[in-house]
């Protein structure tokens, strides 16, 4: 039995586990946060995703011992983190995943929404590929996908303060004409934005 | 995962110290743990030592200047692939870490554990199959599933090597820096690599029980000089290379002066290609000439029944990587 001291969510947490125990056994089976999955446990799927000092990182293949000294961010945290920054409710990713049903079963969705919120702190406009890209290791069996980029586009729009390109099932119910407007406008604002940033990737790491 | 020990050296000297004391057992260093915790969750590794890299100062650092670049064992992919210098002057070191896994294994996974990852192989990684690799007497790929094997040097074991960054090291003509009981050697790290025929077919190394991975050495390229890294996977995201490409050119009015190429994923070590280097030597690049090169880059392949297809995938790339870098 090893003493650990984590920094989870802003909190100090004081426990004990085996050397042996991953920094997601120790969150799960001795903190009691369970929002971290246990998918695969070998790297794969993405599921465990927590946030290290602002990067993600797999739960299943960290060595908790490792996580000391370390700001470890976890589902959990991310609605109490947004309020104590001085917003309002959910973090807005978590608004945006419910608002757009980024979600079926809800096993990935925590380690989705950590590395979408990962994204936008370091790249606050992203384009769609850089979307993909950042959401690349996490796996979803339900959605498809779709549903969870727009939710991240989602997200970025209401924090620019227009309204999102059509998403694929509200696209169907617009004339075509009105949609093409709605995407080009968000499109602009997103440009206009990263032009503002001078950001694209790696612009702040 | 087996229980073990887990330490935490203040110093070099002492880690090695812990890992090759005589009471040790079968230890291992950790750094990013991105390999070593897949195969301890797999039963694949059951060491009874850990010596924790990360409590070592000093082992992650990225130096561009003086002529050459410097990166610590311990420097993350993440950093390689975003750092300024790296991208503008080690194109193809950078493209590379970029490509590797996901951004959850680029925050953590390291420069050292990167080239000395173990193989991808089913047979290998399936804790059951006791295959060559792991003790046994056969190659299960050679007569089994073989579509991800080797196509060139393969036998008696047909592993690929999985790292992306060291075809494009060795494209860089670097150098590594290993560390042990016996003090420090340096060799290119093409020499770090041994064809299983050629070595202890259970490794794929040179790096000797105790010993460490310190630094690689990248030489400054010289002006007018470019490289890239092409990687083809299976699916668009989070994947090993079915095969790759790094390539470092100088060209001078489009003729080719110098050329160093490296494949990946292909063979059970960085493959160099030098037929394909001498084939574009002094000659300007053009597309009938990046065809050539790719030619005699892969004359010497021996497919097995189900990987004949990265013939052509491989040409394809080679050819793709040397148009890029003529434009």
């Amino acid at each position: 039995m090893r003493p650990l001291r984590l920094t989870v969510n802003g909190d100090t947490l004081e426990t004990a586990a085996p050397a042996h125990w991953t920094l997601l056994e120790v969150l799960r089976y001795r903190l009691g946060l369970t929002g971290s999955k246990q998918g695969c446990d070998k790297g794969d799927c993405g599921a465990c995703t927590v946030l290290v000092d602002g990067r993600p990182q797999l739960a299943c293949l960290t060595l908790a011992a490792l996580a000391e000294g370390h700001a470890i961010t976890t589902i959990e945290g991310l609605m109490p983190l947004h309020v104590a920054a001085g917003g309002d409710g959910p973090d807005p990713v978590q608004g945006a995943f419910d608002r757009c049903g980024a979600l079926q079963c809800g096993f990935c969705q925590p380690g989705m929404m950590l590395s979408a919120r990962a994204l936008l702190n370091r790249n606050p406009c992203p384009t769609r590929g850089e979307i993909r890209e950042a959401l690349s290791g996490n796996l979803c069996r339900c959605t498809g996908y779709t549903q969870i980029f727009e939710a991240v586009e989602l997200a970025v729009a209401e924090s620019l303060g227009v309204a999102p390109a059509p998403r694929a099932w509200e696209e169907q119910r617009m004339k075509p004409a009105e949609a093409q407007e709605q995407a080009r406008r968000a499109a602009a604002a997103l440009a206009a934005a990263r032009e503002r940033n001078d950001g694209g990737p790696g612009a702040r790491s | 995962m087996k229980s073990f020990r887990f330490l935490n050296p203040a110093s070099l000297d002492e880690a090695i110290a812990l890992a090759t004391a005589p009471d040790a057992g079968d230890a291992r260093f950790l750094a990013g743990g991105q390999d070593l915790l897949t195969e301890m969750q797999e039963h694949l590794a059951e060491p009874d030592r850990v010596v924790n890299l990360k409590s070592v100062p000093g082992l992650d650092r990225i130096e561009a200047g003086g002529g050459r670049l410097r990166v610590g064992a311990l420097a993350t992919l993440v950093r390689l692939e975003r750092e300024a210098a790296v991208r503008a002057r080690w194109a193809a070191l950078s493209e590379a870490a970029a490509s590797v896994a996901s951004p959850q294994i680029r925050s953590c996974a390291t420069l050292g554990g990167n080239l000395c990852q173990r193989p991808r192989c089913a047979y290998y990684r399936i804790e059951e199959a006791r295959c060559l690799k792991k003790g046994g007497t056969e190659c299960f790929a050679y007569g089994g599933s073989n579509k991800y094997s080797a196509i060139l040097g393969g036998g008696p074991s047909w592993i690929v090597h999985p790292s992306d960054l060291a075809p494009a090291l060795v494209a860089l003509d670097a150098e590594i820096v290993l560390r042990g009981a016996g003090g420090e050697r340096r060799l290119p790290l093409e020499k770090f690599y041994v064809l299983p025929a050629d070595g202890d077919v259970t490794k794929e190394t040179v790096l000797a029980p105790g010993e460490v991975v310190t630094e690689v050495v990248v030489p400054e390229p010289p002006a007018g000089a470019r490289s890239t890294y092409l990687k083809f996977r299976e699916r668009e995201s989070y994947d090993f290379a079915l095969a790759a490409v790094a390539a470092s050119l100088v060209l001078q009015d489009g003729v080719v002066r110098t050329a160093r190429i490296c494949l990946g994923g292909v063979a059970p070590v960085p493959w160099r290609a030098p037929q394909a280097e001498a084939a574009l030597l002094g000659r300007r690049l053009d597309a009938a000439l990046a065809k050539q090169a790719a030619a005699a880059a892969l004359a010497g392949a021996a497919p097995l029944e189900q990987n004949a297809f990265k013939i052509p995938l491989t040409k394809t790339l080679v050819e793709r990587a040397l148009l890029a870098l003529a434009r």
